[in-house]
């Protein structure tokens, strides 16, 4: 007996009772369509995260100051003031460091600013240029802060979409306008690019201005918030961030890594982390998912057992006119398979569709995992044989005179 | 014809049934051989171990002791596996409750033994429909077989039996389900394709039916009270049984 003529008849036995067969593929459906709907959307969320993060900045590395122990007393982390503006001059000119190609001193605060008519409240960083090539950050339109800027201590501002969109309105170009920030004027030299990032450190919300402005006439500082670094490539973050660790170690004085005022941490670093949190719901829900799918692999069970009982008498005239015990196991295991694998091509379907709107819903990527899509394959079929062999076993051990009497 | 080949010999047959500790003796010393051509109509009332002795000819069960050739092969012995080779190539089995499978044309009805047997696809629609054309079915083969009567139902049956070409047609109790006009029919074709050469034998517990068979083996009591082939023999016989 070939294998396509026992598909095509047991496809022709399945639909003989076609409510039957609907009921009995319906948890493999669930079961499948879940799993692909929840790894889609899982890995959609790790792909949005992922690029927010490394729109942020490539190869970043951030140093912050830390708690500062001072004798038993430890203070605030990121309260610390040790970081200073010679420390990114020592590292952008200390041949000890070798790996990196960008260092962006920073300062940070939140302040109201307001033009005539509007106000907001957002996040004021003091940057030199070297901050647009570390960040990332393109112009929409203007110049970005210069060098000639830092050095006269200009009140030039450059402003991001979303602080456009509070104080202009939407789609305004407000170069050569002035805001006030904290009372003080500043003229508008450029407007960024929108970045698309919502929520965690909002690239579209900012406001930069020179960092010599920013420390002298806004804040009153003269310590950074923090230095970003650029490294020179991915395989040199590690050398990076071990250089200027040591370098920042000896020029504050302290001997060991512990005594440490401040803290290095990379892009990598924050990317793991988002990672390994989006990864572990995404297997946290599949396993939700999965266990429905072996639900469903039971209701299978059921169905094919209930079936080899009802066709008893089919099974015993089969046996009387020949089938052996194998052709009858493979006929039994051949409807278990043709049941959960349309089932879960049916589940690959939906949860495709599933992932779809969801994803429509929210604004979020549509990604479809190729292998999400071939393990529901192997699995709903793997289910099939798992769940079809006892029925079927049972099936070709009836003996032909018990099976042909029942009635 | 006493000088035609043996296709059953059976000797010394005994089969006994145990359930727990009660022993039931079925069959207790049956022996007897059956020529090719031979009609024969094995007749017993209930509990008389015919239903037994039918399933150990059939090759659907074993005897506890004793030997039975069928066509030259010693099955007595064999597996399960095995059995169900031996029922494909030799046995043509008719049942009294017809066995088609359901909402199944009478068409795949009749391919079924020889799918089993691994004949090709072509070749067994071809086969299948030459016999349903012999049973009188040619107009009915893409006919389910709810949707035809008793009688063309068994018809359906007889066809599947003879697909492919079995050494014996065995008949359990074939008229059994059907209404008595179309059962002669059914008695029609058996002796007709007798008449050819086929070697059928019958189960029966119906005198009337046991009649269309040249010879009857009456079966009481797990032993062979009476056999014979004399016409008149075969009269006093049941008289005598019907008592």
């Amino acid at each position: 007996m070939e294998l396509t003529e026992l598909l095509l008849e047991s496809i022709g036995t399945l639909a003989v009772n076609k409510l039957r067969t609907g009921l009995a593929i319906l948890g493999i459906v669930i079961g499948i369509g879940s799993v692909i709907a929840l790894v889609s959307l899982g890995q959609a969320t790790q792909q949005s995260i992922q690029n927010q993060i490394q729109s942020l900045g490539a190869n970043l590395l951030t140093i912050s100051p830390s708690a500062q122990q001072n004798g038993a007393v430890r203070g605030a982390i990121g309260g610390g003031t040790t970081l200073t503006l010679e420390d990114a001059k020592a590292i952008e000119t200390s041949p000890q460091v070798t790996s990196v190609l960008n260092v962006s001193p920073e300062v940070q605060s939140r302040k109201q600013v307001t033009t005539g008519t509007n106000n907001t409240n957002t996040q004021i960083i003091g940057a030199t240029p070297a901050y647009a090539s570390v960040h990332k950050i393109t112009m929409a339109t203007g110049a970005f802060i210069t060098q000639r800027d830092v050095d006269s201590v200009a009140k030039v501002a450059v402003i991001g979409p979303q602080v456009v969109t509070d104080l202009f309105g939407d789609g305004a170009t407000p170069i050569g306008q002035t805001l006030r920030i904290s009372g003080q004027t500043y003229t508008i030299a450029g407007i960024t690019t929108s970045k698309g990032g919502s929520g965690f450190q909002n690239q579209d919300d900012i406001i930069i201005i020179p960092l010599s402005t920013a420390q002298k006439q806004l804040m009153g500082v003269d310590y950074l918030n923090s230095i970003a670094l650029e490294a020179k490539s991915s395989d040199m973050m590690t050398q990076a961030e071990n250089e200027v660790g040591y370098l920042l170690l000896a020029r504050h004085k302290l001997n060991t890594p512990e005594q440490a005022d401040f803290r290095i941490f990379s892009q990598q670093d924050i990317l793991n982390t988002a990672n390994a949190t989006t990864g572990m719901f995404t297997s946290l829900l599949s396993g939700i998912a999965a266990i429905s799918l072996l639900v469903g692999g039971i209701g299978i069970m059921n169905i094919m057992l209930v079936t080899v009982t009802e066709r008893t008498r089919e099974i015993g005239l089969r046996k009387a006119l020949g089938a052996k015990k194998n052709t009858i196991t493979t006929q039994f295991l051949a409807e278990s398979i043709m049941l959960t694998f349309t089932g879960g091509v049916i589940g690959i379907l939906l949860g495709i569709l599933t992932s779809f709107i969801i994803s429509r819903l929210l604004g979020s990527l549509f990604i479809v995992s190729p292998s999400a899509i071939a393990l529901a394959f192997v699995v709903s079929a793997a289910i099939g044989i798992l769940f079809g062999w006892y029925p079927a076993r049972k099936a070709s051990e009836m003996q032909p005179i018990e099976a042909l009497r029942y009635e | 014809m006493p000088s035609a080949p043996s296709i059953i010999d059976v000797s010394h047959l005994r089969k006994v049934y145990r359930m727990g500790d009660i022993e039931t003796v079925a069959l207790q010393d049956i022996s007897f051989t059956i020529r090719k051509g031979e009609f024969v109509a094995i007749m017993g009332p209930s509990g008389s171990g015919k239903s037994t002795l039918m399933h150990i000819l059939g090759a659907l069960d074993l005897p506890t002791s004793g030997t039975y050739i069928l066509d030259g092969e010693n099955v007595e012995r064999l597996s399960e596996d095995d059995l169900a080779d031996i029922r494909n190539r030799k046995i043509g089995f008719v049942f009294q409750a017809f066995n088609l499978l359901p909402r199944t044309t009478a068409l795949k009805n009749v391919t079924l033994p020889m799918m089993y047997a691994g004949i090709p696809k072509p070749e067994r629609e071809d086969t299948a429909k030459k016999f349903l054309e012999l049973v009188g079915l040619g107009n009915r083969m893409y006919h389910t077989s709810n949707q035809i009567s008793g009688g063309q139902q068994q018809r359906v049956a007889i066809a599947r039996a003879l697909a492919l070409n079995p050494a014996i047609i065995l008949a359990d109790e074939p008229t059994g389900n059907i209404a008595s006009a179309q059962a002669e029919e059914i008695m029609a074709i058996f002796q007709k394709l007798n008449s050819e050469g086929h070697t059928i034998v019958m189960i029966t517990h119906e005198p009337d039916i046991a009649e269309h068979a040249k010879r009857i083996i009456h079966v009481r009591d797990g032993v062979i009270v009476d056999d014979s082939s004399g016409h008149k023999q075969r009269k006093a016989v049941l008289h005598h049984g019907t008592d």
